[in-house]
């Protein structure tokens, strides 16, 4: 059921009138929802989101109730009230003694659904009927967006970035470090409400777009993806816009181009689809790239103990010698095919040679850097032993895991400390003293 | 819809309700007590792919494949929110929320594209059919949502009764559960794979609403009213069940008695008396309500403003012999600080016959009062010599330490502090401290 080449063009173009609502409608909330998500998701408030966007249901369904209207400022403004009192009482249920943060943000949202959901079907009932203009709030209805709503949305997301810009150093602060800011003078407090009214705006207006149970979804999803990327705030912050950004405009797209597919649940996953990349494709903070840090890190280490093995075994021996394979087999807990897959490496970079068909020696070159790390590992044994007060025949694991991160300011220092002169210091296990 | 109560139908709606509100109730004891209250939440979100694809392959709703798609989503989610939180390093609560929404997203998806073929309803799952689970198909008497019901709450009491000491210091203490040879994951995991049987067992009858305030109001109501973890769960359950039953009441006959014609959902409404059974708590469980809390302030204000009076009073007669033992109303007032405690504690004490008004006027100690008085003023003084002879405190803060101190002082303590001090005459500052009286 793909799409034709008119209906895929049409909707990229943005030709109709109604797609350019719903596209720039989900596209402004995902740009506000990602801004003001940022403080939230970094003052760990990320869930109190859920409680606010569950808690307004009570409202909406009481001033329909109430008024008998479904104007909507007037539904907006009865969900703003009651997603207030959800989030106040989960402040005030998190100061009772034994009902901790978790706890109270589920009852509140569980209750305040609860009551919600016990309005509705009073709603239900009524000779003015016509719920399902209320049923968007809950699963939320993009698709339907009118002129009017983008506008309202609009008006929010402007008014949330402006307000996230002029307090972005005062949020910064209080993200970060709230005792500092308190003792600095700030108003903590007054921050605080500042950053959940931003949020509260945001979630009540993305009620409609993406439903209560979802929006939550666009205030978190986009800055935990944004801050793989990043760990500067300001940029952290416009990448959280511009993920919002890029999955409600390609949420509302798809949903154009394909029939029956509900917008708020696709907006969610295509941000879930752009945390998924970011989670494992940044450079830095990725999956990916710290697997393959720690993979080559193991390689180097692997290596640079082959190197060593290799001089304390020429050390022991008075001279160059070759060594036995088995016998270096023997010296680390290596399997054989670990060990052949170090030695072929050292090999192709030139550090070792074979020295007969079941023999290796140490090449020129390889040799000065197997005396390095020989050298690493000795000081470091020295240094605990004289300074850490660490039994000799404790200290060797330990340096076997440090002689790899050794800098040469820090060996510079070792020498100083220890007053050890170029040469390799002596090796402080007795069995491993050279055969004299 | 305030029709008589009807065993046959309503029986079967109040036994769904008690039974899915005790099975969640007991295993939400370990999910609040491990903090992880929201982890019901997610999961009971993010069953929904898991039985929207179950309906998809098997084109049925029928009981065991459902069970088994929602279970498989329960671990997904557990397993997924750990995922995030470990490998991405996102903080737990955050992790939940990727997790969850995003699966949620998946099920409405899975099921709007397939609204064609299966008749299956989000609705349902979020607020489930207890009004009508009594038409759903029967067996021996019984509707299949109440038998899978009964057979869930068995299976989480069994559960729990079996693991108990497993789950309590896994709960309580991982470390010391981990070196005892209890691994605390495959806890932790049979615990979300039974949260996620539990929601797809109540999800017919009760909806994921109720679920979670099942999960979690009735444990964090019982954890206001003890400490003790073999009475939290039984306690849970009980509160649970009083809640669906009272909950079912309110929906019947509630709007009834408010002179509304209108039927409200049975499950929905259970969830808000449960909100409601725990406000009543917050303010009035017995020792940790904020009633008793203020109650217990106030008592200990009103003691400590009476001590200060009588102590007022003993020190004044002791600085000017001279001018009689009685002081005018104000002056106390004046010195103590004029608030209605205080005069509260006038009206008390005299009450108490610790003090009385003297034909001269004012107000003076009686026999009673002064021994009080003197037993206060002997614990300050004691305290400041103790802490000038062990501590190094400049003299002019020993006053301050003692000003709070001497209201905890008991005669045991003074004894102590007389006996370690050897019996000193006097305070740092030079006063006698008066000697201990009887009774």
């Amino acid at each position: 059921m793909s799409p034709s080449w008119d209906t895929f063009f049409r909707t990229l173009s943005l030709a109709d009138h109604n797609t350019r609502v719903v596209v720039a409608g989900t596209t402004m909330l995902g740009i506000a929802a990602g801004v003001v998500g940022t403080f939230a998701y970094l003052r760990r408030r990320a869930l109190m989101g859920d409680a606010l966007s569950h808690a307004t249901l009570p409202g909406v369904a009481a001033v329909f109730i109430i008024f008998g209207s479904k104007h909507l400022p007037l539904l907006l403004l009865g969900a703003t009230l009651s997603g207030v009192l959800g989030v106040l009482a989960v402040l005030g249920l998190r100061r009772v003694p034994r009902i901790k943060e978790d706890a109270a943000i589920g009852i509140v949202l569980s209750v305040f659904f609860g009551a919600g959901m016990v309005l509705f079907s009073i709603v239900q009932q009524m000779r003015t009927g016509q719920e399902a203009g209320l049923l968007t709030f809950i699963y939320g209805k993009a698709a339907a967006m009118l002129t009017r709503d983008a506008w309202i949305i609009a008006g929010t997301a402007g008014a949330v970035l402006v307000g996230s810009i002029a307090l972005f150093k005062e949020f910064r602060v209080i993200c970060f470090d709230q005792d500092f800011a308190q003792s600095q003078g700030t108003p903590v407090f007054v921050l605080d409400v500042a950053m959940m009214a931003l949020v509260v705006m945001t979630t009540v207006v993305g009620l409609q777009a993406v439903g209560l149970i979802l929006v939550v979804a666009l205030l978190i999803i986009p800055p935990a993806a944004a801050r793989f990327w990043t760990d500067d705030l300001a940029l952290m912050t416009v990448l959280a816009g511009a993920f919002g950004a890029l999955s409600g405009w390609s949420g509302a797209t798809l949903s154009a181009l394909m029939p029956r597919l509900p917008t708020g649940a696709v907006i969610v996953l295509c941000a879930g689809g752009a945390f998924l990349v970011s989670m494992l494709g940044a450079p830095h903070r990725g999956v990916i790239a710290s697997v393959l840090r720690q993979w080559s890190l193991r390689r180097k280490i692997a290596y640079q103990h082959l190197l060593r093995a290799l001089a304390e075994m020429e050390e022991a021996a008075l001279g160059p010698a070759p060594a036995g394979v088995g016998a270096l087999e023997r010296r680390r807990g290596w399997t054989r095919r670990q060990l052949h897959e170090v030695i072929r490496r050292a090999v192709r970079r030139e550090a070792v040679a074979w020295a007969g068909p079941d023999a290796l020696r140490l090449t020129a070159s390889g040799r000065v850097e197997a005396t390095r790390m020989l050298r690493n590992h000795r000081l470091w044994e020295m240094y605990l032993i004289k300074y850490a007060d660490i039994a000799p025949s404790r200290v060797d694991r330990d340096a076997d895991e440090v002689e790899h991160v050794l800098s040469e300011p820090i060996v510079r220092e070792l020498e100083q400390a220890l007053d050890a002169a170029r040469a390799i210091p002596p090796s402080p296990h007795p069995q491993e003293a050279p055969a004299t | 819809m305030n029709a008589a109560w009807d065993w046959s139908m309503d029986g079967w709606i109040l036994a769904a309700g008690v039974l899915s509100a005790g099975a969640c109730a007991l295993l939400g004891n370990f999910l609040v007590l491990r903090r992880m209250s929201l982890m019901g939440d997610a999961i009971s979100h993010a069953v929904l792919p898991g039985l929207a694809i179950a309906f998809l392959v098997t084109q049925s709703r029928s009981a065991w494949p459902m069970l088994l798609g929602g279970v498989a989503a329960g671990a997904v989610t557990a397993v997924m929110t750990e995922a995030v939180h470990k490998f991405g390093k996102v903080e737990p609560g955050a992790a939940m929320g990727v997790t969850f929404s995003v699966l949620f997203a998946l099920g409405l998806v899975l099921i709007r594209r397939a609204a064609d073929s299966v008749d299956l309803d989000p609705d349902c799952v979020l607020y489930g059919n207890l009004d009508q689970i009594g038409f759903e198909g029967a067996v021996g008497g019984a509707p299949h949502a109440v038998i899978h019901l009964a057979v869930v709450f068995a299976a989480n009491v069994l559960f729990v009764g079996l693991f108990y000491k497993e789950l309590r210091i896994s709960t309580f203490d991982p470390e010391l559960a981990t070196s005892l040879g209890i691994s605390a994951r495959v806890m932790h995991y049979a615990l979300m794979i039974l949260v996620s049987v539990t929601t797809v067992a109540s999800f017919e009858a009760v909806g994921s609403i109720l679920v979670i305030a099942m999960l979690i109001v009735p444990p964090v109501l019982a954890h206001l009213l003890t400490d003790r973890l073999g009475v939290m769960l039984p306690l849970s359950v009980a509160l649970g069940a009083t809640a669906a039953a009272a909950g079912q009441w309110a929906a019947q006959y509630g709007p009834g008695q408010l002179g509304i014609d209108y039927s409200v959902k049975t499950a929905a409404m259970i969830a808000v008396v449960a909100g409601a059974m725990l406000a009543v708590g917050v303010f009035l469980a017995p020792q940790r309500g904020l009633v008793s809390r203020a109650v217990h302030q106030w008592r200990l204000s009103l003691t400590i403003v009476r001590e200060d009076i009588l102590g007022l009073l003993l020190r004044w007669h002791e600085l000017r012999p001279a001018e009689g033992r009685a002081i005018v109303r104000e002056d106390i007032l004046a010195a103590v600080g004029d608030t209605w405690m205080a005069r509260w504690g006038i009206r008390s004490l005299v009450r108490r016959r610790e003090l009385r008004l003297p034909v001269g006027g004012g107000l003076e100690l009686t026999r009673g009062g002064e021994s009080r008085a003197a037993g206060l003023v002997r614990s300050h003084r004691l305290w400041e010599a103790y802490l000038a002879e062990h501590f190094d405190i400049p003299l002019d803060h020993v006053h301050f330490s003692a000003e709070r101190a001497e209201h905890f002082i008991t005669p045991q303590l003074r004894r102590e502090l007389d006996r370690d001090l050897t019996a000193p005459g006097v305070d740092p500052h030079g006063r006698e401290i008066p000697p201990e009286r009887e009774g």
